[in-house]
């Protein structure tokens, strides 16, 4: 059974005063990820064709084609974790 | 300087990322390896490895010889008058908290002040804000103007009796400001004060001669400056390294452990640099410092500067045409040393800098570990930095602010 571990690489959470975090997706699994991410959120706008902004359960975030996506306002790792599962499984 | 044949030493520049060539902006951070290091560090492990001092075996003669040369190497390329002035650290962090610890810790007390300044780097405030607080000494900050640049009365005026060091960065990370830091160095000298200067962001990138400067201590890091990362320096007069103790203990740093049963040891410490050294050193660091040292010597500092002033005149000018970009850091340029933070309104940092990563292009955002500047002078949440190197170009600096420019168009 998949786990979201398949498909992340790396949670950074940014330096600076905003408290954004960066989930970068495994190489191999990115172009899956981002499938399976376009296929549940709700794309709100496309930029330029490598960034979409989706809103999820209320939650809005970015998604790079590059195999990035960008979360603001997530309080804990649990709450990440759990967008996470139901975004990517 | 023939920047495209330069190109070709640096391995990683011909690869593409998100299928773009490589820009890489990121230099601040750390810089790129010419194939000369690789070879120097790879021809040490595959010919001459062995550890430093105290054996009498070939290979062992041979590493201390490579180490050993290494830093003389690089107290010629600071001028130190001389080589045991030159101690081998991590980086530039290590260097500073090598002088905190073991020179802060046995002359600061309740009553001294240190003096740093607003745009210092963490590494310049962090080590003194603990070694503070377990000794009960002060530190003042000096103010920098809103320009980034540093307010020189006030930082001269916050001397006083009490003023045992200052430190400052010679060239800031977040703006590419250079300080006169011959003139804080006198300053400060009057005052009976030492010196530190943070050179992380100036010795990779101009002449920085420790004699003329006469700063007591000079902090800096092999990897922003072509060598690997793990290595960097601490330079200190040999009278003021000489009266300070020893940082960690072990092997190396140790002359004579001398047991005498029920009074435990009697411990005589190394000659300089070695009793700051202790544990087996990163040779092999120091080895492709060396080399970085010899590729820039090749070149030569004034025509890195040089260039770096060229490059940096011609993204201010490139970016200033980019509707929404905000560039931080003084109008006057001539005083910068390859580094430019900037904004795109309405955009966070982090968003700028991973839409730019998607062309392949690396910048940092962030605080760039400069918080206090970000928050009391620039009021910043965050910014992002590119910052150049010798082998960035001109036509580099064109895909770059079309790439701004697309950003500034969402």
């Amino acid at each position: 059974m998949a786990t979201i571990d398949d498909y992340v690489s790396r949670v950074e959470g940014t330096c600076g005063a905003e408290k954004d975090v960066i989930v970068v997706f495994k190489y191999d699994k990115r172009d899956e990820a981002i499938a399976n991410i376009l296929k549940k959120a709700t794309v709100k706008n496309k930029i330029a064709g490598i960034i979409f902004e989706l809103t999820f359960q209320d939650t809005s975030f970015r998604l790079y084609a590059s195999g990035k996506a960008i979360f603001r306002s997530i309080k804990n790792r649990q709450e990440l974790n759990n967008l996470l599962a139901s975004l990517l499984l | 300087m023939d920047v495209q044949a330069l190109r070709k030493d640096f391995p990683i520049l011909k690869r593409q990322v998100n299928n773009n060539p490589l820009i890489y902006f990121d230099n601040a951070a750390t810089t790129q390896k010419p194939l000369q290091v690789i070879n120097a560090i790879t021809n040490f492990y595959e010919n001459s490895n062995a550890n430093v001092h105290r054996a009498v075996h070939t290979l062992s003669l041979e590493a201390t010889d490579l180490y050993e040369n290494s830093r003389q190497k690089i107290s010629e390329f600071i001028n130190a008058k001389d080589w045991a002035e030159v101690v081998f650290v991590r980086g530039t962090t290590e260097a500073i908290n090598l002088v905190a610890y073991s020179w802060g810790l046995n002359n600061l007390c309740k009553g001294d002040e240190v003096l740093v300044s607003l745009m210092e780097h963490h590494s310049n405030i962090v080590p003194w804000e603990i070694t503070a607080k377990q000794k009960g000494f002060a530190i003042r900050y000096a103010k920098v103007n809103s320009d980034g640049t540093l307010d020189y009365d006030d930082f001269e005026n916050q001397f006083s009796k009490k003023t045992k060091i200052a430190c400052l960065s010679q060239v800031s990370n977040v703006t590419g400001v250079i300080n006169d830091v011959k003139r804080i160095t006198k300053a400060a000298h009057d005052n009976g004060s030492l010196m530190l200067v943070d050179g992380a962001q100036s010795v990779p990138h101009m002449a920085v001669d420790v004699q003329d400067l006469d700063m007591d201590f000079l902090a800096f890091s092999g990897h922003k400056m072509l060598g690997p990362t793990g290595i960097g320096v601490l330079y200190g007069k040999k009278d003021i390294l000489q009266k300070m103790q020893p940082y960690e203990g072990g092997g190396e740093m140790i002359k004579e452990v001398e047991y005498s049963q029920g009074k435990g040891c009697s411990l005589s410490w190394n000659d300089l640099p070695w009793k700051f050294e202790a544990g087996t050193p990163n040779i092999s660091g120091a080895i492709g410092l060396a080399e970085a040292v010899k590729y820039l010597q090749a070149i030569g500092m004034n025509n890195v500067l040089n260039y770096e002033k060229e490059l940096t005149k011609y993204a201010v000018e490139r970016m200033q045409q980019c509707n929404k970009v905000i560039i931080y850091g003084s109008s006057d340029l001539s005083d910068n040393c390859g580094i430019i933070s900037f904004s795109v309104a309405g955009m966070s940092s982090h968003d700028v800098a991973l839409i730019c990563d998607n062309y392949g292009i690396m910048i940092r955002s962030g605080y760039h570990c400069a918080q206090p500047l970000h928050q009391e002078v620039l009021k910043l949440q965050s910014s992002d930095r590119a910052s150049f190197y010798i082998y960035n170009t001109k036509e580099e600096i064109d895909r770059f602010v079309e790439v701004l420019k697309e950003i500034g168009q969402l």
